[in-house]
């Protein structure tokens, strides 16, 4: 048997200090009664035919007997030894072992109504002493009445019935055996006889009913006299191993956390939950409406957690197996290395195919057997409908409690209506027992649709309050930037489109700059131009000024020497002068 | 073979006649306790098979008390009770035969049946 971290996770309800109870063995039961049934009491299980009344009942004895070292008697008025032997033996008791070994013994009683006279006063002293030497020859502290009704079809003598069955519970109370009665369901009382009158200290009902054509087993202990018990419908299913009873209330909330955190596959994503990815052990909701890309994150979820050689189980409600590795391979994510390295395993079912009990049970069960670090649903949604709301909520819980118990990080995808309006109801629901919820949407416009991609919560982690766009190409997912300005988001073609348009604005205004400069330079030459020309013509000008002051001055001197020359051909006394101003200096020197 | 077994226990349960031919009818009566009742049931018996009885019909009185393993074998729920094996189907009385009617309605089924045969 699968020992089931449930059942160590939480510690029955009930104190020592209440009655003494007697262990089932049967996963959940015991702990919605606190730990078992009454000790050396009747309990009362009544339910519609198919209800597994005899499989609980059985299953109370064999697990005494072969885990508790309770010895038991089976009194059966409806199933023969071997019947019950070959009914029991489906779900893996080894009833003839138990028998052979003197731990249990098998009493058919058989009472047929048709050849069988009343007349005056009687008693069950026989039944009686059937029960007492069977509980004798093997010190039997178990014992099951299956079903005691029987008699009443066969006795017409319903007032010795009654007073006989009330003297059998007492005797049983007083033998100190643990008893189960099974009963059939009645119409407007527990059982069709009015068992429960007995029987006042325990009373469980078995309910199998059928909602949108998928059968569902329900179970609830409507009385326990003296103890606390779950008084809510649970329910509980049939398998291999017996019956298990699914109580929501498996996990005080009391799991161990990892800080430890992984990597989710997409480095943009990564960045967005404060650049190191989800914590492991943390449940994550994806949403998101058709199309949008939800499997493709999660596989690229699988494949992340496979290349760091962990196990992944994906549970695929939609696709088969090989499709979704095809799919991926188009996206250039090879699945198929990690399916046959035995790291990633689907498991695929289709929602409708059983209850929603038995989708849990075998997830349990897959989860029991691979011991996988990821568990990925896809899409959760479509199991939820399975059910009605709260049994799909109740599933989804259960399912989230037992893997964070084993520190399972899980990746639920939740497929939405169209349109990205509020969140649904369902996703509301399920969203306060995840801790971390992606949402995908499309936006539409510009005569295309684009995926996008919010991080809605993460708790205890900081994360990216942005829009990415979500982009699928040949060679796998990356998420861009979305535009974001004046005109709002901009997403595909309209966000490249924008991108064109600023570029063409900013190369536009580049090319005005250099227009701008060339005129500049164009000017400063034309400038330089300019001051060169007055230069020259300011040089041209200066040269003349000095050949003409040159030219003055040569005139001066040959004025001079013309009128001295003139002078003396006038032989005029000029040159006397000049001659005594010569003698005059030189007598001044001297 | 059942009808075997129940045979060799016969001799245990020493009420029977001791001289008893081959084939010969065992009426069987269940009771509970050496009481008042299981005594009145036994009278009550041999006076209405009175007939069978001398015919060489056996009656073998059975306390479940100190058989308890008989009450199994022979499928005892009430006591007491009268098991005519001999006929086919068996019958069964059940009660201490103190109501006419009820018997008188088997007795007729079972002296019907032997007249027939």
């Amino acid at each position: 048997m699968k020992n089931n971290g449930r059942n160590n996770g939480s510690k029955p309800i009930s104190p020592a200090t209440q009655l003494p109870k007697c262990l089932t063995g049967i996963q959940g039961l015991d702990e919605i009664t606190g730990g078992g049934l009454p000790r050396g009491r009747p309990t009362l299980v009544c339910g519609g035919a198919g209800c597994g009344k005899t499989l609980l009942a059985a299953e109370f004895l064999v697990r005494g007997a072969a885990q508790f070292g309770e010895p038991g008697v089976f009194m059966s008025f409806e199933e023969t030894e071997p019947e019950l032997q070959a009914n029991v033996a489906s779900l893996g008791f080894d009833l003839a072992g138990l028998i052979r070994r003197k731990k249990i013994v098998i009493d058919y009683v058989h009472v047929a109504p048709h050849d069988l006279h009343e007349s005056g006063e009687y008693d069950l002293e026989g039944l009686f002493v059937r029960l007492g030497h069977a509980i004798d020859s093997i010190g039997a502290r178990r014992v099951v009445l299956d079903t005691l009704e029987v008699l009443f079809a066969s006795l017409h003598n319903e007032a010795i019935l009654r007073a006989e069955l009330r003297r059998l519970f007492r005797w049983l109370k007083d033998k100190g055996v643990t008893a189960v009665i099974t009963a059939e369901r009645g119409r407007d009382q527990l059982t069709r006889h009015g068992l429960e009158e007995y029987v006042s200290d325990c009373v469980i009902l078995l309910d199998h009913r059928v909602n949108d054509q998928i059968a569902t087993r329900n179970l609830r202990v409507t009385k326990y006299r003296g103890a606390l018990h779950g008084t809510n419908e649970f329910p509980f299913l049939i398998g291999g191993e017996g019956i298990s009873v699914l109580p929501i209330t498996s996990l005080g909330l009391n799991h161990k956390v990892s800080d430890e955190r992984i990597a989710t596959g997409i480095p943009r994503l990564d960045a967005m939950l404060g650049g190191r990815g989800f914590f492991r052990g943390s449940s994550i909701l994806l949403t998101g409406t058709p199309g949008t890309g939800k499997t493709i994150i999660s596989s690229n979820f699988a494949q992340a957690a496979c290349r760091r050689r962990e196990r992944v189980l994906f549970f695929s409600f939609e696709e088969s197996p090989n499709q979704i590795i095809r799919n991926m391979h188009s996206i250039g994510l090879r699945l198929e290395p990690m399916v046959k390295k035995g790291l990633l395993r689907f498991h695929s079912a289709r929602p409708s195919l059983y209850g929603l009990e038995m989708h849990l049970a075998t997830m349990f069960k897959e989860i029991a057997a691979f011991q996988p670090h990821v568990v990925i649903m896809d899409p959760i949604t479509s199991l939820m409908d399975a059910g009605t709301a709260s049994e799909g909520k109740g599933m989804v819980t259960r399912l989230i409690d037992y893997l964070k118990a084993g520190q399972v990080t899980s990746l639920f995808t939740s497929l939405t209506q169209s349109g990205s309006g509020p969140a649904q109801p369902n996703e509301s629901a399920m969203s306060s027992l995840m801790d971390a919820w992606l949402s995908l949407q499309d936006m539409e416009g510009n005569g295309e649709r684009n995926r996008v991609l919010y991080v809605l919560k993460a708790r205890g982690m900081a994360h990216s309050n942005q829009i990415r766009e979500f982009l699928i190409s040949d060679h796998g997912v990356d998420l861009v930037d979305a535009y974001i300005g004046v005109s709002g988001v901009l997403t595909g073609s309209a966000r490249v489109q924008q991108g064109a348009l600023e570029k063409a604005v900013v190369l536009a205004n580049q090319q005005e700059a250099a227009t701008l400069k060339r005129e500049v330079e164009r000017k400063r030459k034309a400038l330089d131009r300019q001051i060169g020309d007055l230069r020259s013509d300011y040089e041209g000008e200066a040269l003349e000024l000095r050949r003409i002051a040159e030219q003055v001055g040569t005139r001066t001197v040959m004025l001079g020497t013309d009128r001295a020359a003139s002078g003396l051909l006038r032989q005029a006394d000029t040159n006397k002068a000049a001659a005594s101003t010569r003698v005059n200096h030189k007598n001044g020197k001297a | 073979m059942k009808k075997n077994k129940i045979r060799r226990v016969i001799p245990a349960s020493a009420k029977s006649p001791a001289t008893k031919p081959k084939d010969k009818e065992v009426m069987r009566l269940f009771v509970a306790g050496d009481t008042a009742k299981s005594r009145q049931a036994v009278l009550r018996v041999r006076s209405l098979f009175e007939a069978e009885l001398k015919n060489g019909c056996e009656l073998e009185v059975i306390d479940i008390h100190l058989h308890p393993e008989r009450a199994r074998i022979n499928q005892i729920v009430a006591t007491p009770t009268l098991i005519m094996e001999f006929h086919v189907p068996e019958r069964r009385f059940i009660g201490n035969l103190s109501t006419a009617k009820g018997v008188s309605a088997g007795l007729d089924l079972i002296r019907k049946d032997k007249t027939a045969l």
